[in-house]
């Protein structure tokens, strides 16, 4: 299972996360507060020039993150376009371009393991509440082997389902095959974990 | 309980997968994928704390920087889109769907599965949902609604869908409703 952290190695790497998260949240917030379509270019710059100082590769792939937000961004062009609406429409869509944008970067330029450990310690002080951090990272541990398993049997499903039927597409039909392995599995690895001693605290 | 957890964590594997294989995506706003069908699941097969459980870890595993939502996103990034608030959403919406199979045991599999489908991954979803568009878009909560409007038809059917796979999945391994143990 692959992460959203970038290959490409940046100076921005090097910063824990602890900063860089509370640096997101302080620039979010102001610009949040920004409401005039000139003062919002500098958002969209800063987040711009971020990307650009670590490499223009690095700047493309943080480009291909920003684009699930093609659908809204059309949406707010035709809202604002038939409203003449035009300055209020620029902010929001440099407001969301530049929000995003900042939150991708921290998420490309922190591993991982960096983050899971930061989230470990905040929520330590929790364990007075019943929480328990080990069962947290055995549940992480066990999405993470078990999606893209899961993932390819999907695809063996669908593969097997375009073999037998004339539609090419396959539906809900293989969720049900798909949730009975699944199931099965889950039984396979609580004997398994049994068999270890049970998931530890 | 150990098998509590490998269950959660089962379920917000399958809520993953559901929407990494490729699914239909209309040209609109939030990608229409089976996610949501694996969010509905978890509350009906599971029960409402645990279905909770497993949107959450999904949600937590999201924020950590995991490509586990519908087209590989994830991220802190996407807790800054219009569509947070149906991400944040899923774990009401699971645990809304638990609670009503949890309290229809005398209906039919079908039925109670697909009503609570409905009112979790429906009603109780689309709540936090057109929120977070109008916060976000910055438009009043009716305008936000509109937006939503065209998802509502696949969202009646995937929950129709949820309730014929518990129906399926309770013939198939009679221990498997959770909700209703």
């Amino acid at each position: 299972m692959l992460s959203l952290t970038s290959e490409i190695r940046t100076p921005l790497h090097a910063i824990g996360p602890g900063p860089k998260l509370a640096a997101l949240a302080i620039a979010s917030v102001a610009i949040f507060s920004i409401a005039s379509p000139a003062l919002m270019l500098l958002p969209v710059a800063v987040s711009a020039a971020l990307y650009l100082s670590c490499g223009r590769r690095f700047a493309r792939a943080g480009l291909r993150s920003l684009r699930p937000l093609w659908p809204f961004l059309l949406l707010l062009g035709l809202w604002h376009g038939l409203t003449q609406d035009w300055a209020n429409g620029a902010t929001l869509a440099g407001r969301l371009l530049s929000t995003v944008a900042l939150a991708n970067l921290v998420t490309m330029t922190t591993r991982l393991e960096d983050m899971i450990a930061l989230c470990t310690r905040a929520l330590a002080p929790l364990r007075v509440l019943g929480l328990k951090p080990g069962r947290i990272a055995f549940a992480i541990g066990l999405v993470l082997r078990l999606t893209p398993t899961l993932l390819d049997r999907g695809r063996q499903l669908g593969l097997a389902w375009r073999a037998r039927a004339r539609r090419r597409r396959p539906g809900w039909q293989i969720v049900l095959p798909l949730c009975l392995t699944a199931l099965d599995d889950a039984d396979h690895i609580a004997d398994a974990v049994k068999a270890r001693g049970g998931i530890p605290d | 309980m150990d098998r509590d957890l490998i269950m959660i964590a089962l379920f917000a594997a399958l809520i993953a997968a559901l929407g990494l294989i490729p699914s239909v995506t209309l040209i609109s706003g939030v990608p229409i994928s089976a996610q949501s069908l694996g969010v509905m699941l978890s509350g009906v097969i599971l029960g409402a704390r645990r279905g909770a459980l497993a949107a959450a870890l999904i949600v937590f595993m999201v924020a950590l920087g995991l490509p586990l939502l519908a087209g590989g996103r994830g991220g802190i990034g996407v807790f800054a889109g219009p569509s947070v608030g149906f991400l944040l959403g899923w774990i009401p919406a699971a645990f809304a769907a638990g609670w009503v199979m949890e309290r229809t045991r005398r209906l039919p599999v079908f039925a109670a599965g697909a009503l609570a489908a409905f009112l979790g991954g429906i009603v109780v979803l689309y709540i936090p949902g057109i929120i977070g568009m109008a916060l976000i878009l910055k438009k009043s909560l009716l305008e936000a609604t509109g937006f939503a409007l065209p998802f509502i038809p696949g969202d009646i059917l995937k929950a129709v869908v949820a309730g014929a796979l518990a129906t399926a999945l309770h013939k198939a391994r009679a221990d498997v409703l959770m909700s209703r143990a």
